[in-house]
């Protein structure tokens, strides 16, 4: 189903100060699919999705966003193709998720045009794919961690991009709410093929969720690809310097980590 | 919030401008001198050279129009700068524009021996300018440029430097403490109309332009990042934004002297009235600002009687028990 790429790096060098974190990095991120970074703490995979965002400026190369070199286009024009969302955001003390999903539209106006219609209808569509109508006139401030979230996406959704970056969408949420807002993002893959880029922590949900991984080491990228195909002990050992067995995800067929370590082991004279 | 929808903001606007009106007819009328309506009118329309006319418009008359044009400004530069700095104790004080201007001044007075009210002006707007922009570079050098956090601390080392400052000039030469002490502390008497009428293009350029920044500021409340992600150009605004609390907060301390504690309190008081959407915050906050200080600007006659209390002192007044409560409120939460 891939038809072409949605953004692309070319011989991005990111850093802080002198610290180089990503090295002379060319990476293709496919359209319509759902892209997943991983990697251990400080590898450099947020930093990595914030330059995309254009959040950060590169030390030297650049991104291409649908062909274009990103620093090139207004950062208007960058806000109508691709929305981030950043880690934990945070909404100023009373704003309703009615006004945070408005702000979504922002891109779209101007001086002369302020308010249209089409603005009311993403809007309100925004709204309905996330759940969120029932919670409009709501404070983001008052609502659960998994509310929060999907008030959040409801304001990138309202943006009406093709691209989405995320940046660990699911923190801080227990496992039920992060299930939900992985599922919410699968779907509107899945339903509006919209091209997804997140970085998220945990291994097996990403090997679920995600068509393409791109795992992220030493400045580099170490593998990318399908999870079935990039996703092994080697991998992991590398990666994360971690010992584990991947094994097959009962429920869905995906690979499935289970790391070594201590522990209480109840299996019948098997002492790991 | 008070007022909910939009047509009950459209009236509270309308009420609010009609009682910025009442309350600046209050401060022509009442005072130690006293006057009559009848004679505040008649000297507008039949000026007939008496001492109350002359008293109404040389000295109530500007005296209310300074009260409400420094009350407007310094709220919305409070607004403004509390969005700035995300930090709900920040006012004009934090960018060390106060102390700029007082130390501006006490310069002008011991070096260079002007005691000029109207040359006050111009030497405090250049001291709140110059430490405002040695607040913003020193705020802005780093990685991530300007940030709330460096802004802050930058605005309170400036502060304290130069508060220190005019300490120590006003320690060395006793002259300049007795024409000074009175500026510092704050006041909107004594000052001619043309004092206002000086620095006005400023301020009304500073109003104008931070309606039109309104929308851009709700953006930039959502923190940096998103509002980078949503395509606003994040440093042009905070620039902008600066030099607009430099023309409010500088024009309204060059006419008044530092007046605290208004640019804390107003904006807290206008969010609990009209929500958080700046479209709106912004000008009920320098309509309910000029009302504050009118007010206490006529408190301040009433008080000591036949003497004044310093404008200044009233809104520490009031003030005070405000930054407390708002302090604790935050704490609880």
């Amino acid at each position: 189903m891939t038809a072409g790429q949605a953004i692309a790096t070319k011989d991005l060098t990111l850093s802080y100060g002198d610290t180089i974190i990503i090295n002379e990095l060319n990476l293709e991120i496919p359209k319509g699919e759902i892209t997943v970074f991983i990697g251990g703490n400080g590898c450099g995979k947020s930093t990595l999705l914030r330059s995309i965002a254009r959040l950060l400026k590169p030390k030297s190369g650049g991104v291409l966003l649908e062909g274009e070199a990103i620093a090139r286009l207004s950062t208007k024009d960058v806000a109508r193709k691709m929305a981030i969302l950043p880690q934990s955001p945070a909404a100023p003390e009373g704003l309703t998720v009615l006004q945070l999903v408005k702000q979504g539209r922002y891109p779209y106006q101007t001086w002369l045009k302020q308010w249209s219609t089409e603005d009311e209808l993403k809007v309100r569509n925004a709204l309905k794919a996330t759940g969120m109508e029932g919670l409009k006139d709501r404070t983001v401030d008052s609502l659960s961690g998994g509310q929060r979230q999907r008030a959040w996406i409801a304001m990138t959704l309202a943006q009406d991009t093709d691209t989405i970056l995320l940046d660990e969408p699911t923190t801080y949420l227990d496992m039920t709410h992060q299930i939900e807002i992985l599922d919410l993002l699968f779907e509107l893959n899945e339903k509006e093929q919209r091209t997804i880029v997140m970085v998220l922590h945990d291994l097996n949900l990403a090997c679920r969720y995600a068509h393409n991984i791109v795992a992220i080491k030493d400045q580099k990228v170490f593998a990318q690809g399908k999870p079935e195909h990039v996703i092994n002990c080697g991998l992991v050992k590398n990666v994360f310097g971690m010992d584990c067995e991947v094994t097959i995800d009962p429920l869905f067929g995906t690979p499935l980590c289970i790391p070594y370590g201590k522990g209480r082991c109840i299996l019948k004279g098997q002492g790991l | 919030m008070l007022l909910k929808t939009n047509s009950l903001r459209w009236a509270g606007l309308f009420l609010a401008l009609l009682l910025l009106l009442v309350l600046m007819s209050f401060s022509i009328v009442y005072g130690y001198t006293d006057t009559t309506w009848k004679m505040a009118i008649d000297a507008f329309t039949q000026f007939d050279g008496s001492n109350e006319h002359i008293i109404i418009q040389s000295v109530r008359l500007p005296r209310a129009l300074i009260a409400a044009a420094v009350g407007a400004s310094l709220a919305i530069a409070g607004v403004l700068l509390q969005t700035l700095t995300k930090n709900p104790l920040a006012a004009p004080e934090i960018f060390g524009i106060n102390a700029g201007a007082g130390f501006a001044v006490v310069i002008a007075v011991s070096l260079f021996s002007i005691s000029n009210l109207q040359f006050f002006t111009w030497v405090s707007f250049l001291g709140a300018a110059v430490s405002f922009i040695f607040v913003y570079i020193i705020g802005s050098i780093g990685r991530e440029g300007l940030t709330p956090m460096k802004l802050t601390l930058a605005g309170a080392a400036m502060s304290a430097m130069f508060a220190s400052m005019t300490q120590g000039f006003l320690v060395i030469n006793e002259t300049a403490l007795e024409q000074v002490l009175f500026w510092l502390a704050g006041s909107v008497s004594g000052r001619k109309l043309e004092t206002l009428t000086a620095v006005l293009p400023y301020l009304a350029a500073g109003w104008i332009f931070s309606l039109l920044i309104a929308g851009k500021m709700n953006v930039l409340s959502m923190g940096e990042d998103v509002a980078k992600g949503l395509g606003l150009k994040t440093g042009m605004l905070k620039l902008g934004a600066g030099i607009i609390i430099v023309l409010l907060s500088g024009g309204a301390v060059a006419v008044a002297g530092p007046i605290g504690f208004l640019g804390i309190v107003i904006p807290h008081l206008t969010r609990a009235v009209v929500g958080i959407d700046h479209r709106w915050v912004i000008p009920f906050a320098g309509l309910l600002g000029g009302m504050l200080l009118l007010v206490a600007d006529i408190a301040a006659r009433y008080i000591i009687m036949p003497q004044e209390v310093p404008v200044g002192v009233m809104t520490a007044v009031i003030g005070t028990p405000f930054f407390v409560y708002i302090a604790r409120r935050g704490f609880n939460q």
